[in-house]
């Protein structure tokens, strides 16, 4: 018995060890361990055994039972994974075929840049302010100090809707300076981006049509130094730590002192290239401080409060922004264009 | 505004190079646009001494010349030139020069003749005869340069004979003699037969042993004109050749000194608060505060002593007195009209004028010197000797210096006589009036007239000149005094006439200086900055303000009409500190709540879903023509058609404010269309103008509009992305209507969208004429969606819904109704019939064939029924469908297929 139960062990891991597939196993399993297998024909000539011998027979059969049921765990998880293996083998896909096409849609870059000028401002606690396109030239002019024979009310340079030059497609988003302070609780920050109109033709650097964002902070104490420090943050976060500005001394009839902030061209670095027509500098925004008339004309005391204003154009920034060389193209809406962005 | 260098040097001597000077100009408020060095492309180009000169020996019309050009060596160069002789002095390009235009000159040889450079013209240099007028060239006839029309049968014949007759008095002569005079002209000696002349003449060409045609009558030689001759017949007798110098200049000598081309043109953007720097003694006022050097003004000297009496002369009355603060006028007798001497042309070239004669010449550079505009005119069409300064008359006409004849109307101010206009006060003088060459009285204006008559005279004549362009920003009333008595010592210093005594200056303005108050603190408040009183002083000094006893107070300058108060003073101490001094800051005080408004949330997440959905962004024109009303076929009498009008429209394309959004979608779909993109999907967030807002304001709504076409863009594709945005925007109770009324869009293929009782737009098929219309055959999908609604139907923000807890319970079924009955209402009658149990009905068939009867479709559903509290018995949704299904056939004729 002892010999057939080596037998067994043997002939059992031997044909286990050379299995081939999941079928053949489970017969070998059926054969070996099954009940009716050899391995229970055996056991049942147990009763046969003295009292003595059944012990170390029973131990015996069940260290063979053991191996053996081992055994076919191995085997099986043997084929289990050659299986596997196969499977995988028979699926693999070729991976630099096109991925299947999602689309998605992408953002204009004039509004990609106004939206990094709205972010940084909201960060500095300014709300977004929306105003008339179609706008009284009381607000866009006499409110701003630009009063009657200002070159800019001329009808060659801004477009009228009536006789008396009374409604206009403003030129400038600074009437929302206006706006806001009729309208809104001192202090104030905020930034109203929009569509101005200006009577340009359509070239590579102009357009009837264009955005311009406007700031303005009214506040105690306010001065020209804080100006500059925010003008230079929004510099800085716009493109990139370490840019350099300036500031010159420029004119607009609603800010006293005024000035225009330059960037240091990004391409020469400041020793003059085509980009920048050899001067080094790029001109980014027109601001200042808020003129005191203005201030008295919408009821706040100059003494009291004071506060500054900048007016930048977008697609200029834009342009910068992503090297694009012609303004056209912004109004183009090529989609070969716009999904670059 | 341009500026001279060396012309700014005679007030304020600046060093610096061009860069560091428009730096330095730009930062302190004169904003330099560019600068020109007028002879940056003469390189080696020098004044040399024609030695000698001889015929070459294998051309019939060049010269070899020997030329002295200030180096050991005379130097040979050979030209084709004629009107060179031995002395003249001339440019001289040498091997390796370069000249205007990037032309290059090495040496080479000329037909077998080394030539070592060339001799140069005036337009090789880049002038021209009104920077030079002796430069002219005059150009004889010469006999031996005769080329007959038609060989066989010449004119002239070719073995003339000095002393033969070409015609009339006019005779064959050899020249035997010529010799410059220095002046332009030359004298000659002649042979003509057995005799000779000796005529001094002026044309330029001739040489010894050339045959001349000599007019015995006149004693001159002929021209081309003379002989009626034609170019081709003397190719070689041109007027044009090498420019023969009579400058004060020696061998060598660089010619861009000789000619003034060694100057640099500084151009400046002067903003109109400036006025005062239209001008170079302005510039130079600035410039000296910015470098800190001193400004040496020059008060001008008239020594006077012409005949008669001003006043017996001249009278002056200005009926206008409100639009002519000051009128100042002097005369000048015994005019003699010449060109202008040479430094006063190139100053006046270098700022960008064109050289006339020496009076108007006087009046430009006076314009330029001192930004007062001037003007001159002929005192003896001054009839009566009486200026009046008034009005127009309704109709009154003038035409002007430009020739040009104007209606006029009482918004113009004319300078007149008694009985007529005799100049467009400010803009342009008359040409009846005019300087001319026998001009031998002349009264010199310089006026200041009000800037805003004579910006709108001048807008409503179409015809911004210097002078008004000046005027029109108002300038400074006492400028008018030192700029006519300029302009009478340049006469006199021009030797172009003699000044009358005395001047007529009619003041029709009180002076109000203007004094302010220094205040320190609150100027450093304003700025940011810690500038001590005494720079201030200092700043506002070196700008001529007047800074009195009391050191409190500083009076503004009179050209300084732009500073009237604190923050005027604050800038000017801003500019001179320097604006790059002031420290950055951050801004102190209350802070403030930034951030996105509900409506801007709402327009972001638009955005994010449309992009999402695959589609781009545009950004189009608000103004459309409107025409494409008709385009999108909007009925005539659509009162949508109702858009505000631009009266100075661009053009007929930008001349009204959209109503509606769909043509600038359709144009940019078209566009990408025709560009051959397969496909494009996009939107753009814009708005439309409507009229009827306060104050004649518009309406300014926001439209969301979605377009596309290609890439699978079908209805149901359209109306997938709208069902996505209504359900991001958590809108409720949506539901389709099909619409055949909007003329823009197929009617079969369109339909409205409503959340509720409120129509959130329109979306479909874009009418296959309307496609058309816009030249393009391929479907186009649009939808136009109010933002407005969209807002008003946003809901608000979810509540979490507990997960179902029991299975649901699904069945199919399919319907067979008639062809006519929508989906729509299928949904409907199920969700009616549903008991409770029913929480989605998805259709996912539609079919039409085999087994289902003509005029019929079946529509299959897939029901999901669940409670939330149990799970359900197969019993208990069986009841339900069988409700459904009752419900389907009693609604809407649909019965279990």
């Amino acid at each position: 018995m002892k010999e057939q139960l080596a037998k067994i062990r043997a002939e059992a891991l031997s044909a286990f060890e050379s299995v081939r597939d999941s079928a053949a196993l489970d017969e070998l399993r059926v054969k070996y361990l099954g009940k009716k297998g050899e391995l229970t024909a055996v056991l049942k000539q147990m009763g046969r055994l003295s009292a003595e011998e059944r012990p170390a027979m029973g131990q015996l059969a069940n260290e063979v039972r053991a191996a053996l049921e081992n055994a076919l765990d191995a085997a099986s998880h043997k084929l289990e994974k050659a299986a596997m293996e196969l499977k995988l083998k028979a699926e693999t896909v070729d991976v630099t075929i096109p991925g299947k096409q999602v689309r998605v849609g992408r953002r204009h870059p004039m509004n990609t840049a106004l939206e990094e000028i709205k972010d940084i401002f909201i960060g500095m606690g300014f709300t977004v302010l929306d105003g008339p396109e179609i706008e009284l030239a009381e607000l866009n002019f006499d409110r701003l100090n630009a009063e009657e024979g200002h070159p800019s009310r001329d009808w060659s340079d801004t477009f009228y809707f009536d006789e008396d030059s009374r409604v206009m497609l403003r030129s400038q988003t600074s009437p929302m300076q206006v706006r806001a302070m009729d309208s809104m609780e001192l202090p104030i920050r905020i930034i109203a981006p929009g569509r101005v109109y200006r009577k340009d033709e359509v070239d590579a650097t102009h357009s009837p049509m264009f955005h311009q964002v406007e700031g303005m902070v009214i506040d105690k104490n306010i001065t020209m130094a804080d100006l500059k420090g925010t003008l230079n943050t929004l510099a800085e976060r716009l493109f990139g730590q370490g840019t350099v500005t300036r500031f010159r001394p420029h004119h607009f009839p609603f800010t006293e002192p005024s000035c225009e902030m330059d960037v240091q061209c990004h391409k020469c670095g400041g020793v003059g290239c085509p980009t920048c027509k050899g001067e080094g500098w790029i001109e980014l925004l027109g601001a200042g401080m808020i003129h005191p008339r203005v201030l008295e004309m919408a009821g706040i005391d100059p003494e009291e409060w004071s506060g500054w204003a900048f007016g930048m154009g977008l697609e200029r920034t834009a342009l910068r922004r992503f090297k694009i060389a012609d303004m056209r193209l912004i109004f183009e809406n090529d989609v070969r264009f716009l999904e670059q962005f | 505004m341009n500026l001279s260098r060396k012309w700014l040097n005679e007030f304020v001597k600046i060093d610096a190079p061009d860069k560091e000077f428009a730096e330095a100009m730009t930062l302190s408020g004169s904003k330099v646009e560019g600068t020109t060095d007028l002879g940056a492309e003469i390189s080696k180009v020098v004044v040399g001494k024609i030695v000698s000169m001889e015929r070459h020996p294998d051309s019939d019309h060049m010269w070899v010349c020997q030329l002295d050009v200030g180096q050991e060596e005379p130097v040979q160069i050979c030209t084709g030139a004629w009107n060179i002789h031995v002395g003249d002095l001339v440019p001289v390009a040498l091997h390796n020069s370069t000249l205007p235009g990037g032309k290059k000159i090495t040496k080479g040889k000329l037909r077998g003749i080394m030539s070592n450079g060339m001799l140069c013209s005036l337009s090789e240099l880049g002038l021209d005869e009104r920077d030079f007028p002796y430069g002219v060239i005059t150009a004889a006839a010469l006999l031996n340069d005769y080329h007959p029309i038609d060989p066989a049968k010449p004119s002239i014949p070719a073995d003339i004979q000095p002393g033969d007759k070409v015609f009339g008095p006019v005779v064959a002569a050899e020249v035997l003699e010529c010799m410059p005079l220095g002046d332009g002209s030359y004298h000659t000696c002649m042979m003509v037969k057995d005799a000779t002349v000796c005529p001094d003449i002026h044309c330029d060409n001739v040489h010894v042993g050339d045959m001349v045609a000599y007019n015995e009558k006149t004693d001159d030689i002929c021209t081309l004109a003379d002989l009626h001759a034609e170019q081709r017949e003397f190719p070689h007798c041109i007027p044009d050749g090498i420019f023969v110098l009579h400058e004060d200049c020696k061998p060598g000598d660089d010619i861009k000194a000789v000619t003034g081309l060694d100057d640099h043109v500084v151009e400046f953007e002067i903003t109109p608060n400036r006025p005062d720097c239209l001008s170079v003694i302005g510039l130079a006022r600035e410039a000296a505060a910015t470098f800190d050097a001193p400004l040496t003004l020059h008060e001008p000297e008239v020594k006077g002593g012409a005949d008669g009496v001003l006043t017996d002369l001249l009278d002056v009355e200005t009926p206008a007195a409100d639009l002519v603060p000051r009128y100042t006028a002097r005369m000048v007798r015994n005019v003699k009209i010449a060109p202008s001497p040479k430094w006063m042309r190139e100053r006046l070239r270098a700022m960008g004028v064109r050289p006339i004669n020496n009076i108007v010449d006087i009046t430009n550079y006076v314009m330029l010197e001192y930004g007062q505009p001037m003007h001159a005119f002929d005192y003896r069409y001054v009839n009566g000797g009486k200026i009046i300064v008034r009005r127009a008359e309704e109709g009154e006409a003038l035409t002007t210096l430009d020739g040009k004849e104007h209606r006029l109307t009482a918004n113009h101010l004319v300078i007149a006589d008694e009985g007529r206009a005799v100049g467009l006060a400010g803009i342009m003088g008359g040409l009846n009036s005019e300087i001319v060459d026998d001009t031998t009285d002349v009264v010199f204006e310089s006026a200041c007239f009000d800037g805003t008559c004579i910006r709108k005279g001048a807008l409503a004549l179409g015809m911004r000149t210097e002078a008004s362009a000046k005027f029109e920003k108002g300038l400074d009333p006492l400028n008018t005094l030192p700029a006519v008595n300029r302009a009478c010592e340049l006469v006199e210093l021009l030797g172009a006439g003699e000044v009358v005594d005395g001047c007529i200056d009619i003041l029709n303005f009180v002076l109000h200086p203007v004094e302010l108050p220094v205040e320190p603190d609150k100027i450093n408040a304003l700025l940011g900055t810690n500038v001590s009183r005494e720079e201030m002083l200092s700043i506002l000094k070196k700008l001529d303000f007047l800074v009195e006893e009391d050191p409190d107070v500083v009076t503004v300058p009179s050209w300084r009409g732009d500073v009237r108060r604190m923050a005027d003073l604050a800038e000017e101490v801003a500019r001179f500190h320097g604006y790059n001094n002031i420290p950055n800051t951050l801004m102190r005080g209350q802070t403030t709540q930034g951030g996105y408004s509900p409506v801007q949330k709402l327009e972001n997440r638009l955005g994010e879903l449309c992009r999402a959905c695959g589609y781009s962004e545009i950004i189009t024109y608000s103004f459309i023509s409107p025409s494409y009303y008709d385009k999108i076929l909007w009925p005539e009498d659509d009162f949508r058609r109702n858009s505000f009008k631009i009266l100075n429209p661009l053009g007929e394309d930008t001349s009204i404010m959209r109503t509606t959004t769909l043509p600038s979608m359709l144009e940019i779909l078209t566009r990408n269309c025709n560009y051959r993109n397969k496909s494009a999907w996009l939107y753009e967030l814009g708005r439309i103008y409507q009229p009827g807002d306060e104050e004649g304001l518009a309406n300014e709504t926001k439209i969301l509009t979605l377009g596309a076409y290609g890439n699978g863009m079908d209805f149901f594709t359209m109306k997938g992305t709208v069902e996505a945005i209504l359900k991001d925007t958590r809108a409720k109770d949506i539901h389709f209507e099909p619409c055949a009324a909007d003329h823009s869009y197929h009617p079969g293929r369109c339909a409205e969208v409503w959340s509720g009782d409120d129509c959130i737009g329109v979306f479909g098929q874009i009418h296959p004429q309307a496609a058309q219309n816009y030249g393009v055959d391929v479907e186009l999908y649009c939808a136009e969606l109010s933002f407005d609604v969209l807002l008003v139907t946003h809901g608000t923000d979810p509540e979490y819904a507990p997960l179902p807890k029991f299975p649901a319970v699904t069945r199919d079924i399919a319907v067979v109704c008639d062809e006519a009955v929508t989906v729509g209402a299928l949904e409907a009658a199920i969700r009616k019939g549903a008991k409770g149990l029913l929480k989605d009905a998805a259709l996912f068939d539609i079919y039409r064939g085999k087994g289902v009867a003509e005029g019929k479709k079946s529509v299959a559903f897939n029901l999901t029924l669940r409670a939330d509290d149990r799970s359900l018995t197969g019993e208990e949704a069986d009841a339900d469908v069988k409700s459904i299904l009752e419900t389907l056939e009693k609604d809407c004729g649909a019965v279990l297929r």
